[in-house]
């Protein structure tokens, strides 16, 4: 694997793992032999450049490339050692296990309530007690809850969007996925609403393993305790945090970080 | 004062000028729109107000303007639509929503886009004929209401298509994304999503399709609409208590009864003005103009009921 130390990754069992993962757009060549550590409980930053692919990369752990025509995979990504690209899995079983939250805040537009317990009623819970308490522990893990438990039939296209992104992180937590995927979720939103929902992810990584998408090499290095560097649809370095931006192997990387290039 | 800023200020006295040119010639255009409108209108409704009377609305034709009514025309133009919106609604939805989120984009579909959107453009009188061909001849519906009801809804199903695509294509790809990336299916995305946001639009489309159909002349002629009729389709209701038309052996409900409206004889609205407005004595233009009157206030109803369901369903969601 490129620029691994493995000793230093043993600190985390690995819960995804990416073998030699191609992505292609039509006839564009997207993502070009991708290998990662995914590892559980932890916090995984992807950075790179504008275009460099981390965001398709993202989108490949819960098959959202699957909606469009013409986009194909090569290679595995293994999530309990079962290939989640494979095409007898079904996508939906992906999401289901594997959940998202999106750049743009992007709630229902129904109430609060509604927004957090659709993914329940997707899996057949209909059952109100359970969904009230559902519903109510992921605004609370939110960091949400008090903010909105007066008006949880209220649409929450009435809220902020720093609450619409906390909104977003509860809709996609009340399931108990197994990994949260963040694709640069703050870039969005204003400063403080950005550290409250930095906050909230180092909070959240106590249950669930996150992989994010960030521009933002400062929030990279506040939050993950892994960093991937990207370039050209390539992983360039893939190593803990604190390496990646003490003391970069590759010269591309150390460049990224100090601001040449980007 | 700077040569620079006389300069900015003889450009920009230049461009506001164009720009009140402009305004005033947008506002002439919708000044001589309205007041055609209006002409129109009000002179219908002046010349058809003195014949509107509770007797106009519940009398047969006559040879005698002062007795002859609207009661067959009205009663014929409300069931006529009900079929028309049972049948193009379902149909130009399902079919919106195939052609938009299910079907692969590929020559196939390009194919059947251009062709929906040409359909919206053929005359009236070529679904007419289409349909005496079909439903009259092949078929065996008969000169009936059922007839004139599909027939309306082939007119208006390409409007409906249309509309319903547009709708659809306007919701954000980011709301689909939210509710796939929770693992809905696409049915249940379509469904608890993507209708329920484009809902309000495919109902415009729906009225203006039924605005269409309401005024239509040509084709329910072609296929044998009746211009004097001086009877009612049989109620599918008995008069008294239970009302549905029960009966003692299987299947419990007299269907025959039930849908026996379907297959009688009818005539339209338009058709009445028409039959009116053709003859010589003048009495019988004043009907025309009532008549032209009442289908004016049933048009706008059907708005209003859109409207109206337009504001309920915003409430009914889920908010």
């Amino acid at each position: 694997m490129v620029g691994l130390n493995s000793e230093k990754l043993n600190q985390g069992e690995p819960k995804a793992e990416v073998n030699n993962l191609n992505f292609y757009y039509g006839s564009f060549h997207a993502l070009k032999n991708i290998n990662l550590f995914v590892p559980e409980k932890k916090i995984t930053a992807l950075i790179g450049p504008s275009g460099c692919g981390k965001t398709t990369f993202l989108r490949c752990f819960n098959r959202m490339h699957d909606l469009y025509p013409g986009n194909r995979y090569q290679g595995e990504i293994l999530l309990d050692s079962i290939n989640i690209l494979a095409p007898e899995v079904d996508p939906i079983e992906v999401r289901m296990r594997i959940s998202m939250v999106f750049q743009r805040p992007n709630p229902f537009p129904k109430s609060i309530y509604e927004n957090v317990a659709y993914g329940l009623r997707l899996r057949g819970e209909n059952n109100r007690l359970i969904l009230d308490e559902k519903v109510e522990d992921a605004l609370v893990a939110s960091a949400l809850w008090d903010e909105v438990k007066n008006r949880l039939f209220e649409s929450a296209l009435n809220l902020s969007g720093g609450q619409q992104q906390r909104l977003c992180i509860a809709r996609a937590l009340v399931t108990d996925p197994e990994i949260i995927l963040f694709d640069e979720p703050t870039s969005a939103l204003d400063p403080i609403a950005t550290t409250s929902i930095e906050e909230l992810m180092i909070e959240l990584k106590k249950r669930v393993t996150i992989l994010i998408v960030t521009h933002s090499m400062q929030q990279a290095s506040r939050l993950s305790d892994y960093t991937a560097f990207m370039y050209l649809g390539e992983m360039m370095e893939f190593d803990t945090t604190e390496k990646i931006f003490t003391a970069p192997a590759k010269k591309k990387t150390e460049e990224y970080i100090s601001g040449r290039i980007g | 004062m700077s040569d620079n800023l006389k300069e900015i200020r003889t450009n920009i006295k230049r461009r506001q000028l164009i720009n009140k040119i402009f305004a005033i010639i947008a506002l002439l255009t919708i000044f001589v729109a309205l007041i055609i409108l209006l002409g129109l209108t009000l002179q219908l409704i002046i010349q058809g107000a003195p014949r509107l009377s509770v007797e106009f609305l519940t009398s047969f034709p006559s040879r005698k303007p002062e007795q002859a009514g609207i009661l067959s025309a009205w009663v014929g133009t409300s069931l006529v639509m009900l079929v028309t919106a049972l049948a193009a609604v379902p149909l130009g939805v399902a079919a919106g929503i195939y052609l938009e989120e299910y079907a692969r984009k590929n020559w196939i579909a390009d194919i059947i886009e251009i062709n929906v959107t040409n359909l919206a453009g053929v005359p009236s009188i070529v679904y007419g004929l289409l349909a005496l061909g079909l439903f009259v001849y092949q078929f065996k519906l008969g000169e009936s209401i059922q007839t004139a009801g599909l027939t309306l809804a082939l007119l208006i199903l390409p409007i409906v298509i249309v509309t319903t695509r547009e709708a659809i294509r306007a919701i954000p790809n980011s709301l689909r994304e939210a509710a796939y990336a929770l693992g809905a299916t696409k049915w249940q995305t379509i469904w608890d999503h993507v209708l329920p946001s484009a809902f309000g639009t495919i109902l415009t489309g729906i009225i203006v399709g039924l605005s269409r159909a309401i005024g239509e002349t040509a084709p329910v002629i072609t296929i044998g609409a009746l211009t004097f009729i001086a009877f009612l389709p049989d109620s599918p209701f008995n008069a008294e208590f239970p009302f549905i038309p029960f009966t003692s052996n299987f299947p419990w409900i007299n269907f025959e009864q039930l849908f026996a409206w379907l297959r009688a004889p009818f005539t339209l609205m338009p058709i009445q003005m028409f039959n009116w407005v053709s003859r010589p004595n003048p009495e019988f233009q004043l009907n025309a103009a009532a008549a032209g009157t009442v289908l004016l206030i049933m048009t706008l109803m059907m708005n209003g009921i859109a409207i109206y369901l337009r504001f309920l369903f915003r409430r009914g969601v889920k908010w």
